[in-house]
């Protein structure tokens, strides 16, 4: 007997099934059967079958937000997280798809370690989870891996985040490579030979501080290199956690010349500046650093324009021993999953940008530069997050889902909260 | 000596934060009263007996991570002097070497109850991070390329005894200001106290923004910086660090940034060399420039001595400091 679910009384927000406002959403068996106007979606009718009604007045429906860029630590790093608390943590925060990175240890860059992500995934039935696998292999940036087995075994993804793929030619055939696969291509844009011991941006603060500094140009070098790549092979190249107003910049100017690349931020670089890190604190701490005003201005104004396409968490868990340390060996990195959805609701209200828009960066945009189904059309998976606009809260991360603990973000109250978070039609997670 | 913790004539009591990180925290008149209280001390180091019993009873824990001998000794004499037991703990044969975390290390001395602790480490911000999670004084003995607050009032003491004054002096500090702990301490407490400061390295070995930041003057040559200076502050080139990276040798480093006794004409007729020592004989200056008359650089050591016994007097609670706080009953 089929089951149902109908979603009614919401405001719908999907800017690819061109709904913006009331509506109501009909799911089968898992899968979207029927979306439009109020009083236009009529449940198929001998009243046996097994049918859901979810009143959701008040309350704001979005196509299933995708977070691309999640370290989940498995295998290797179990202790400071693994799917089961990733992906939980990933449904409180509204998360309906996790792109799980491949930088563990060892990295995922043979088809059994995808695979057995793959399974675990599916078995948990918490978030989606997505794998990506390394570009090269053991992530050493000089050979390229078995890219289309991989894809067999289920991921959609290749990258060596965590590390940039110095050799230009490895970089260049990895880009082409991917494509043929079907695998989205991901670069990680960091010219260590500049970075190099840098822990904070280098400036100001790293000046008082006494920080080695991480000069922005590091970050800039690269994305003009990753750029100039996916413009030599023609294919798409996806720019990960941009965190400089040059790189937005960059960005745009090459997407102005039909270069096929797109680009990502994290809330962190939307929020914050490196004054956070005055006075040591390691959860200030990330790769790329936090940096100034002007790029925190500027990156806002991608996301307006479009130039940055995805808002991403760069959810990267560590232990206790891990943050509180000395500054310098501290690891890079920070929480997010949790965060990621109440972090951009705020600043659209901040910034008065279209709810449609959302649905872009945190749906259909990652889920075009992944070929995953886009937007809440018939056919396609009934992933959906429910947000509530008005629902005061405090984020404590003290209870939350994730193993780890290291958030800046830690007792901040936000207004706007993601309450319902829907995979396959089922309700995985519902705080209304 | 119990109005007030410096209990000296015309002294007014300092009020100094808990833990001695670097000098931003301190206003002018904190700064005074603790050269004020070191000048006290100094005579203290001219007795036939060099002790007085401020400190009986109290340990003061000197952690240092980092090679440091004359910090070391300084510290532990400044202790000695005030009658506290000191424990050196070094980085190599302690646990620290043994992969004990900085966590773990903060746990441990928190359980031996000492009543200051006093920190030299590799990492900058280590002291910030021992001050946020004990509850005894921290006092910073130099962190990375972050703060050196003890040398700068050392330094700031040496001037104020030669030149009079620190208020409105032209001091130049030169050398590897980005790498510094020393210059950017110095930089800071010159500033407080109303001096001029002008700075002068290699392009490798400055940062932007130091204009605005530290309301200093930067030069790339050392002969505008110290032409007519009252002091010169010349930084020690971190030989073991260099490696041809920030310049190009240190026998290029003397010839362009070293001081001797040619450019030592440059400084106003009275001015005064300076350095944190151990000094690089025949690269940050000649041996002739150390053994004159204008060097104050043992003056310094000595100085040194009666500024730690100012800091910790001042900040460790002891029987003949104000009444201690009511504590909670165990």
């Amino acid at each position: 007997m089929p089951s149902h679910i109908l979603l009614k009384d919401g405001e719908i927000h999907d800017r690819a099934t061109d709904m913006r406002g009331p509506g109501e959403i009909l799911a089968t068996d898992g899968v979207i059967s029927k979306i439009g106007p109020p009083g236009s979606v009529v449940p198929p009718g001998d009243g046996s079958e097994n049918l859901t009604v979810l009143s959701l007045k008040g309350l704001l429906i979005f196509p299933g937000f995708i977070d691309m860029h999640v370290h989940l630590r498995t295998p290797g790093q179990e202790h400071k997280e693994d799917p089961e608390t990733g992906l939980s943590a990933a449904l409180a925060g509204g998360i309906t798809s996790v792109l799980a990175m491949p930088n563990t240890i060892p990295p995922v860059d043979n088809a059994c370690v995808v695979e057995s992500l793959v399974h675990k995934g599916e078995k948990l039935r918490k978030a989606r989870l997505l794998v990506s696998c390394a570009l090269t292999r053991n992530r050493e940036g000089r050979e390229l891996n078995e890219y289309d087995e991989m894809r067999e075994a289920g991921a959609v993804a290749a990258t060596d985040d965590g590390s940039w793929v110095r050799d230009s030619s490895v970089m260049r055939m990895a880009i082409d490579y991917a494509h043929t696969c079907g695998l989205a291509a991901l670069s990680h844009p960091e010219d260590t030979s500049l970075s190099g011991k840098g822990v904070v941006n280098e400036g100001r603060i790293s000046a008082r501080l006494g920080l080695a500094g991480i000069p922005r140009e590091a970050e800039e070098i690269a994305i003009y290199r990753d750029i100039s790549l996916s413009g030599l092979s023609g294919k798409p190249l996806h720019l990960c956690h941009l965190s400089t107003a040059e790189g937005v910049a960059l960005v745009e100017r090459a997407k102005n010349a039909g270069i096929p690349v797109t680009a990502e931020t994290a809330p962190h670089y939307l929020f914050l500046t490196e004054a956070e890190v005055a006075g040591y604190d390691t959860n200030a701490k990330m790769n790329p650093p936090l940096r100034t005003p002007r790029d925190v201005l500027a990156l806002r104004e991608g996301i307006r324009k479009g130039t940055i396409d995805v808002i991403a968490s760069d959810h990267a868990p560590h232990g206790v021993l891990d943050k509180e340390r000395e500054f310098a060996d501290a690891s890079f990195g920070i929480i997010g999953l949790e965060t990621i959805a109440a972090l951009s609701f705020e600043l659209f209200r901040e910034l008065g940008l279209p709810l449609d828009l959302l649905s872009e960066v945190l749906h259909a945009n990652p889920a075009r530069v992944l070929k995953r189904p886009v937007g809440l059309a018939p056919g396609n998976p009934a992933d959906i997050t429910v947000i509530d606009p008005e629902k005061e809260w405090t984020y404590r991360v003290a209870e939350g889902r994730s193993k780890s603990r290291n958030s800046p973000f830690d007792g901040r109250t936000f207004t706007g909260k993601a309450v319902m978070t829907i995979v396959d039609g089922e309700v995985r997670e519902d705080s209304r | 000596m119990s109005e007030g913790k410096t209990g000296l004539p015309g002294v007014p009591p300092a009020d100094l934060p808990k833990d001695l990180i670097d000098l931003d925290g301190l206003s002018e008149r904190q700064i005074t009263t603790v050269l004020d209280t070191a000048m006290a001390f100094r005579e203290v180091s001219e007795r036939e007996i060099k002790k007085v019993p401020t400190l009986r009873g109290k340990l003061a824990v000197l952690l240092f991570h980092e090679n440091s001998t004359r910090t070391r000794l300084s510290f532990e004499i400044a202790a000695k002097r005030l009658s506290a037991d000191t424990l050196a703990i070094s980085a190599s044969g302690s646990s620290m070497s043994k992969g004990e975390t900085l966590l773990d290390t903060a746990k441990n001395i928190l359980a031996m109850r000492p009543d200051a602790l006093v920190v030299r480490h590799s990492a900058s911000g280590v002291p910030k991070f021992l001050g946020d999670r004990l509850p005894c004084p921290v006092l910073n003995a130099g962190d990375g390329a972050h703060a050196h607050p003890t040398q700068a009032l050392l330094d700031l003491l040496t001037l104020r005894i030669h030149k009079g004054r620190i208020r409105d002096l032209d001091v130049a500090v030169v050398g590897d200001i980005a790498h510094s702990r020393v210059a950017r301490s110095d930089m800071v407490g010159l500033r407080k106290m109303g001096a001029k400061v002008r700075v002068a390295g290699p392009p490798s070995m400055l940062v932007p923004g130091l204009e605005e930041e530290y309301g200093v003057k930067v030069y790339d040559r050392i002969e505008p910086a110290v032409e007519g200076a009252d002091a010169v502050i010349m930084l020690r080139v971190q030989l073991e660090r260099q490696k041809g990276s920030l310049f190009p040798s240190s026998r290029e480093y003397a010839r362009v940034y070293g001081m001797n006794l040619e450019r030592l004409k440059l400084l106003a007729p009275d001015g005064v060399i300076l350095h944190p020592g151990p000094v690089n004989q025949g690269v940050e200056m000649t041996p002739e420039v150390f053994e004159s008359g204008r060097s104050l650089i043992l003056r310094q050591v000595t100085n040194g001595v009666a500024v730690r016994m100012a800091l910790l007097y001042l900040m460790v609670e002891s029987p003949e400091g104000p009444p201690p706080e009511p504590r909670q009953s165990r």
